[in-house]
């Protein structure tokens, strides 16, 4: 059947999720954007919500089970507040949905109830590399194995907290394909820049480079252990995450400028009124339903184990790009010269926009 | 239920059923059609009419007979009707779009009887088309003068008091199936149009009425079968009506001038009803189209990688890519919009919205498959270009891109008619 009904429990999830990205991330994201700083107490606040330990079954320490569908519901919401504050929020569930999805039952028992006990904690993972052509299927970055350990050479970027960090799930090309490894962060060899990256947007993020040389990774922290894991299931839930995030995104810009028209007054009529605004505006909501409409079908497909899953998820995360960059540049430019200003969020949200065809690795659900 | 993306059964069996039929008589037959304007594909027709009598009934409207049985015992099961009515034109479009006009039943005229008749009405006009032979109806709004906006409409009932009839003046052009409707032919049983007509031309929209017409009234005449760009197979009718009498309770709905636009209203209900099944149609079209695409690329040893970066795409690749995207969303909102409907929610911003995306979604899809072809997509000896031709339609008809996007801005700005204009 069909249905597009989130249940009840996922309506209270969104409401709660709303709640916060409006009064706490939303409120506070055009003074993170230009002081390059997250305000004290909005992670840990974000992170009460509970969405990861929701995700992680009991046994493991959590109190749920892993929806895609709901995570995505979740994600589209939070985003809709700022993004550089969802994507911190929710950089603990880059080290730990990996885990879940694809650890060996040894790693999961290890590290699953580490990341959701207690406060927001600093695990977080390195996938995306500094090349015009990255591809997380033919990662630069190399492990090889060489006795009992593997020996990690490369660099990473767009690392979040990894300064801070004590572990960094770091993903290398081993054999011709992409596997994950668990690093602790103080490993010889493995150094993270003393300077934070500097990107068109994400101010508030704190994202680094991480360098591997010759870094040696015993056999056991091998993301599922000896025999390794599958990346598809992997890449697929952080392409469906990036997805629902551009939604978020979009659907704030696009509500920015749908009330901005309905106020600006132009020749005697609020400029909503003319139909070159209107149907900008029509165009925008009808792209943004559209994408919403795939990434939750992918997310479904994960969900139930559908074979052309990681395809679907393909397919949203790489037309979620473009959406939310044509629905984002609208929003400025409906603004006009007021869009331009900093002092409205459309223009942060139009450098977002930009950034969700290089974002897959900085979330998932 | 939780959010859900399961075709159902019912529909997954439609579905293999009327790709058989798109197989054996439709796409044998596309070229063929197109190339014989204003030719009868009788053949088709029975067909069609004596399989569908075979499962259960055809028309537009979702409940079969107008008996008004809403309600059944099997009523515990998510209703699904809206979903399987999009679903049965979507797969018949992707076998013809032309064809699919062509489909016995009551069209577009049994769904304004549907959305604006009463209950007698209903069992009158809505049961004659399980009969023995195909049976049509259509919907007659167009005038020369009278296009998107349709409240200009001119044609001019008057109430005759000494005999209780309808008179009717006025012209009606772009009636599909105008011609299987009105004309008396022999195969087919006896059909109507629906006139959307003026009772009181000062009264603008309130004035609106809708009035059935049988085939064969006097005074009434097809004028002329327009030859058109694509589903030429389809024929599409100017009609005359010259003092055509018809019975006074043949006027659907209420026949007083009420100080509401509810006639209007009633035209515009069957819109809403209706334009998810024409974004369906498209919808159809454009997937003939690019799995007609893939199978050329893949006779000619072209893969198309999913999975790359953007920037490691071909041109052709990222193409490939980007018109699945647009597909699979738009028919997923044409989904979302009929199971709305199904489901009694109110759709008046999905379904204008399923429109606005399939019409640029299928126009678009087209054009460029023919582009990629090249000379194969130009060509006549395949259906690329047929499919091209055919599928602007689907952004012009049912309201064009333009109005549906002024419904739905309308909608998502909480703005009235004269709020935007």
């Amino acid at each position: 059947m069909y249905s597009f009904d989130p249940t009840e429990e996922q309506q209270m999830l969104i409401e709660a999720v709303g709640k916060y990205a409006e009064n706490d991330l939303r409120s506070a994201a055009h003074e993170a954007e230009e002081s390059c700083e997250l305000q004290k107490n909005l992670v840990s606040k974000g992170w009460e919500l509970g969405l990861l330990q929701a995700s992680i079954p009991e046994s493991y320490g959590g109190f749920g089970e892993r929806s895609a569908v709901t995570g995505v519901l979740a994600l589209e919401e939070m985003a809709f507040g700022d993004l550089a504050g969802t994507l911190a929020v929710l950089t603990p569930g880059l080290f730990a949905m990996p885990v879940l999805l694809a650890g060996s039952e040894e790693q999961k028992q290890t590290y699953l109830p580490k990341v959701i006990e207690g406060d927001w904690s600093l695990y977080t993972s390195a996938l995306i590399e500094y090349a015009f052509d990255f591809d997380p299927n033919e990662l630069r970055t190399t492990a090889t194995l060489k006795g009992d350990d593997y020996i990690l050479n490369g660099e990473k970027a767009f690392v979040p907290f990894a300064k801070d960090a004590e572990k960094i799930l770091v993903y290398a090309n081993f054999d011709g394909s992409t596997q994950g490894f668990i690093i602790d962060k103080n490993t010889a060899g493995l150094t993270v820049s003393a300077e934070r990256e500097k990107l068109m947007s994400l101010n508030a993020l704190p994202l680094y480079r991480v360098k591997l040389d010759n870094v040696k990774v015993p056999a056991s922290y091998r993301l599922g252990g000896a025999s390794g894991h599958d990346f598809e299931l992997i890449l697929a839930s952080m392409r469906v995450a990036t997805a629902a995030t551009a939604v978020g995104v979009a659907n704030a810009a696009f509500e920015y400028a749908r009330d901005y028209a309905k106020e600006r007054e132009v020749f005697g009529v609020k400029v909503a009124q003319k139909q070159a605004i209107a149907f900008m505006l029509a165009e925008m909501w009808t792209e943004i339903e559209a994408i919403r409409l795939l990434t939750w079908e992918a997310a479904w497909k994960l969900d139930t184990g559908k074979e052309d899953a990681h395809i679907e998820a393909y397919l949203a995360c790489t037309g979620a790009a473009d959406m939310a960059m044509m629905v984002t540049d609208r929003a400025v430019q409906i603004l006009g010269g007021h869009g331009y200003i900093r002092e409205h969020p459309v223009e942060m949200w139009m450098r977002n926009g930009r950034g969700f065809a290089m974002f897959t690795g900085l979330a998932i659900v | 239920m939780p959010i859900e993306f399961e075709t159902p059964k019912p529909i997954k069996q439609m579905q293999l059923m009327l790709k058989t039929v798109a197989d054996e008589m439709m796409r044998p037959k596309s070229r063929y059609f197109d190339e014989h304007e204003h030719e009868i594909p009788w053949d088709y027709i029975e067909f069609m009419h004596m399989a569908m009598k075979a499962i259960g009934g055809s028309s537009l409207a979702p409940h079969k007979n107008g008996s008004g049985k809403d309600n059944e015992e099997k009523e515990k099961r998510p209703p699904i009707e809206y979903q399987l009515i999009a679903a049965q034109i979507e797969s018949l479009a992707w076998g013809d779009l032309g064809f699919y006009h062509c489909l016995p039943g009551g069209g577009l005229g049994a769904a304004a009887v549907y959305a604006a008749g009463t209950p007698e009405q209903k069992a009158k006009f809505l049961g004659r088309f399980n009969g023995e032979k195909p049976t049509f109806a259509a919907m007659c709004i167009t005038e020369a003068g009278a296009g998107s906006d349709n409240s200009a409409i001119r044609t001019r009932a008057v109430l005759d008091e000494k005999t209780n009839e309808w008179v009717i003046n006025g012209e009606k052009i772009f009636v599909t199936g105008g011609d299987k409707s009105f004309t008396e032919y022999e195969k087919l049983g006896k059909g109507y149009i629906v006139i959307w007509a003026t009772i009181d031309p000062s009264a603008g929209r309130a004035g609106m009425r809708a009035f059935v017409v049988e085939g064969g009234t006097p005074g009434v005449q097809i004028v002329k079968l327009e030859h058109k760009m694509g589903i030429r197979v389809s024929d599409t009718a100017a009609i005359s009506l010259v003092d055509a009498r018809i019975p006074f309770d043949h006027v659907l709905g209420s026949p007083t001038v009420e100080k509401s636009t509810s006639g209007f209203k009633g035209a515009m209900a069957t819109f809403d009803a209706t334009r998810p099944l024409v974004a369906a149609s498209g919808v159809g079209v454009a997937r003939a189209a690019l799995e007609f695409l893939k199978e050329k690329l893949a006779e000619n040893g072209v893969q198309v990688r999913y999975g790359l970066p953007r920037q490691k795409l071909t041109s052709i690749e990222r193409d490939v890519i980007d018109m699945e995207i647009i597909l699979k969303s738009a028919w997923l909102m044409v989904i979302k919009a009929v199971w709305m409907a199904d489901n009694q929610k109110p759709n008046a911003l999905e379904a204008p919205m399923s429109k606005v995306k399939a019409g640029d979604v299928t126009t678009k899809i087209t054009q460029k498959v023919v582009e990629i072809l090249g000379p194969l997509g130009y060509s006549c000896e395949f259906l690329a270009e047929k499919w091209f031709r055919d599928a602007k339609i689907t952004d012009i008809y049912e309201g064009t891109g333009q109005i549906n996007r002024l419904v739905v801005a309308r909608q998502i700005l909480g703005y009235s008619g004269s709020e935007l204009r």
